[in-house]
Order: C-alpha cells, then structure tokens, then sequence
C-alpha cells in the first residue's frame, strides 16, 4: 500500500523530501490513532474487570452496554477549565503533561507489529526503549514540583525514587534478553525467539521475565506501585492540581506506558508476533500457526489484563517495601540470572542456547 | 526452618498467586448490583423517608398539637404553633418540617400520641429551589392524604412489633 502511493506521489512530481515526509506521517497517524482508541477502551476495560473482581457491573449505562463511557469521560475533560495555581510555574506547569505523554507515544516508533511493520527499524532499538522511557518520570517531576503543592510534591518525590530505582532492574532484565537474543533490535529479538511456546524467552529468562513485567507496573506507577498517587494518603499525587485536558494527558500517557510496557513484554518474553501453535501437527497450515498481528495484540491483551488483575487485587505497598523490594530483591535476582545467561549463552548450555 | 520456608514462598510468589486466584473467581461470581430506576431495592415497613401528616378516615387531621414531637426532635427542625378552633378543640396553626436539618431518626413519628406524624417510604423527592424541603402543613397532609393507603399498609404489617 505504502509503496503504490509513493509511485503515485513520484506520478505528481513530489519532491522525495516531501514524500518520505507524507508516509512517515501517514504511518505515525496509522500507529497513534488505533493507539489512542486503545487507551479509550483500556479505560472501560478497566472499570469493566474490576468491576466484574468487586462483584458488581461498571459502567454500563452510556451507549450500548456503556461501549461510548470512554467518549463521556473525554467530552467531560474536554470542557473542563484548565485551572493553573496562582503560584505555579506556568511554563513548566503546561509543559508536564507534554513530557509524560511524549515518551508514551514516542516508544511506538521502533515497536514491531509484525515481521515487517515496524516505522523505523532501528538496530538500537532496546536502547531506545530505554532512553525514552526513562523520559516518562520527568514529567512526573516537573509536574510535581510545578505545582507548587505539598502533596503534588511528595508524590512526585516518591514516584522519582521509585522510577529510578525500578529502572534499575528493568534495564537488567532487558541486558538478559539482549544477551540472549544477541540484538538490540526489537525484530531481530523476536526473530530469535522462533520456534514454539518454549522457545520463547520467558521460559529461560523466566526470573527476569517476571522481574521485567513487576518492574513495569511500578514504572508505569500503577497499583500497587501507585504511591506517586497514592490518593488514600497525598490524594492525587502528582497531579492533584491539573484539571481539564492537562489531567487527561496525564491519565492519557498513563495508559499509553501501559500499553506499551504490555507489548514490550510481549516482544521481549513472549515472541511479538509469532504464534504459539507454531509447530503444533493438526493446526500447523492454519492461520492460527502463522505469525501476525493478532498474536501481537493478543499477548499485550494478557499483560493489559494482567495489569487490571493486580489492580484489582493488591493493596498498595508501604514506601519502604517498594524500595527493599526493587533494590534487595529484584537487582539481586537480576544480577544472578544475568550470570548464568551469561554462561550458558558463552558455553552454549542447555536445550536454548546450545551452538546452532 | 520457618524462615526458609517463608523466603521460598515470598520468593515464588504463592500468596500473591493465591490473592489473584480469589480476585479472578470473584469475576465469574454472581453481580449483586441493583439496576436501580429499573429495579429497585426492596424497603421494609419500617422505613424513615419522607415524612407526611395523616388523617382520620372521617377526614379530620390526627394532630393535636401536643408539640412532643417538636420537643424529641434532635435536630430542632420541627416548628409548631397552635391555637383553638371555632369548635373549642386544640389544632396547629403552624406545622413545619426542615427537611434540610432533618436527620431522619423517626423519634416524632414513636413520640406522637395519636399517630399523626409518619415517615412513609418514599425517598425519592427533591428540591429545586431554597425553601422547597421546608415542608410546611400543608405540603405534610398532602403527603399524607396521597400516600395514607401505603402509610397504613406498612403501619399494619409493623403493628405487632410495636
């Protein structure tokens, strides 16, 4: 497709600046705008499945079976005044929403759907991943201290430290599956991963698996690694003084980091776009056998729903579990696992790493 | 022994696996919520909602301004004031209830001698304007005159346990 309209734009005499401009565009709004109908639906899916754990119905009443609440919500936002505190830093105030959501869209970019549909396929890709998200926590930052609030203070003060320390673990946990794989590049990890359900990372970087998924909840600062919020004890967190369309970027790059962390672990665990029946007799010539972007969304499906669950489930960590937890417990586990990755992969150990 | 016991099943997760499994029963489970302008829950005869004056059947009004329940009210949201009548008997002249101090303890309607200030069921009513929940006398026998078949009603089913 992409390809026929840039013979027909060659046709019309567009320079190929120009051209290469209009398909990156094109295809940036082919990711986003599914993206952000994601994020809509994730929020109804949300109130839905936790509603169902809690033994009642949710949001059923706008639409047919409340299909249009995420429309409500945003309408609602949309109209609402955005009020900036008298003693805000004005500049900085705007400017935190914009850097929480920036990141959680921009990561998108070297993700891929499927063996071919990636928008820049880039060989640093993990690297990537991992710049950019580390960007998500100065706007939490900034959006804390622009405030020039007590409580937005203290959660931004908290979700700082968690973030950083949290990252920690994650990068080791991306390190194994980089020196598993033997690629920075996100395709080139998946591709490793060919071959069957036990051929995919989350069997022989199972520690590192979990590590990664638990790490990624408390990046994205969800329950029960929501103390950046926190609503019971500082209210809002953060963001308790953002109204209107500045509080919905937040809510908005919240779901995004989900989504995203979601497909990432699919990608880097759970074999992207490849097929779990894949060498299975009897289903093997059917579409279910074959690699595609079902597969894709399916797995970041089970870690979205996986996100809900815990939600659904934990209550919130006291401040100090949170930081034994990612610095006593996860970088320990990530450092031994790391060495024996190491091993196996240098000495060609074991069924996955044996020399081809 | 204990502690490697309890470091291996912190380690593994089990508890948290086990808080999920409770979790994701729960979603299978049976929905207790009530839909509620299409269903409703149901009320019991001894409900305190909105309040209302009753009346004999032969249609006098049951009040003889005997002001206990102006006395009881713990939230002094009741006013009356009484005179004679032309036929000699003792009657209000003036009987108000503020719905907005009201707290719905229903010690009126147990002081009352006579049976003459109720709580009925009805608990869907609202005000649109300052003033609307002051219900003055003529409002309460209103509400009593349109609603005295379920007043009784649910008097009658409640009358052995009084």
């Amino acid at each position: 497709m992409m390809q026929s309209l840039q013979t027909l734009l060659q046709g019309w005499g567009w320079p190929i600046g120009l051209q290469t401009l209009l398909i990156i565009l094109i295809k940036i709004v082919a990711i986003l705008i599914p993206l952000i109908l994601g994020v809509a639906y994730l929020t109804y899916a949300e109130r839905k499945i936790i509603g169902y754990m809690q033994v009642r119905i949710g949001p059923n009443r706008v639409g047919p079976r409340g299909w249009l609440q995420p429309f409500a919500d945003v309408f609602k936002l949309m109209f609402k005044e955005i009020v900036i505190p008298s003693g805000a830093d004005k500049g900085m105030f705007l400017l935190a929403p914009v850097l929480s959501m920036a990141p959680a869209l921009a990561v998108w970019a070297v993700m891929p759907f499927n063996d071919t549909m990636v928008l820049a396929n880039v060989n640093a890709g993990l690297l990537y991943v991992l710049a950019i998200g580390s960007f998500g926590v100065y706007g939490v930052i900034i959006a804390g201290w622009a405030s020039n609030s007590k409580y937005a203070f203290l959660g931004a003060m908290r979700s700082a430290a968690q973030m950083v320390s949290y990252e920690i673990a994650m990068g080791f946990a991306l390190v194994g599956v980089l020196i598993a794989a033997g690629s920075l590049n996100l395709g080139d990890i998946v591709r490793a991963q060919q071959g069957g359900v036990w051929h995919w990372y989350w069997l022989p970087l199972l520690p590192l698996f979990v590590v990664y998924f638990i790490s990624g909840v408390a990046e994205t600062n969800r329950a029960p690694f929501d103390v950046a919020e926190g609503e019971s004890e500082i209210v809002a967190g953060f963001h308790v003084d953002y109204t209107g369309t500045a509080f919905a970027v937040f809510f908005l790059a919240e779901y995004a980091n989900m989504i995203m962390i979601s497909a990432l672990t699919s990608v880097l665990f759970l074999g992207g776009w490849l097929s779990p029946f894949q060498g299975i007799p009897g289903v093997e010539h059917t579409w279910l056998a074959a690699p595609s972007l079902f597969w894709f969304l399916a797995k970041a499906c089970i870690f979205l729903f996986l996100y809900l669950w815990f939600r659904a489930t934990f209550p919130r960590f006291r401040y100090d579990q949170i930081m034994r937890l990612g610095w006593k417990v996860f970088i320990p586990i990530t450092i031994v696992w790391l060495l024996l990755i190491g091993a196996a992969v240098t000495y060609g150990i074991g069924p996955w790493f044996g020399k081809a | 022994m204990n502690a490697i016991v309890r470091f291996f099943k912190s380690l593994f997760l089990l508890e948290l696996f086990r808080g999920m499994g409770v979790t994701g029963r729960y979603m299978f489970g049976r929905k207790f919520t009530v839909q509620y302008p299409e269903e409703r829950a149901p009320l019991s005869p001894r409900f305190r909602g909105l309040h209302a004056l009753r009346r004999y059947p032969n249609g006098e009004e049951r009040c003889i301004a005997c002001k206990l329940c102006e006395v009881i009210c713990p939230a002094l949201a009741i006013t009356i004031e009484s005179a004679q009548r032309d036929d000699g008997t003792r009657r209000t002249t003036r009987y108000e209830i503020d719905l907005a101090k009201c707290i719905f303890c229903g010690f009126c309607e147990e002081s009352c001698p006579v049976d003459s200030i109720v709580e009925t069921n009805i608990y869907e009513y609202h005000g649109e304007k300052r003033g609307d929940l002051l219900m003055t006398k003529e409002k309460l026998l209103a509400v009593g005159d349109e609603y005295e078949q379920q007043i009784a009603a649910d008097r009658e089913a409640d009358a052995r346990y009084r």
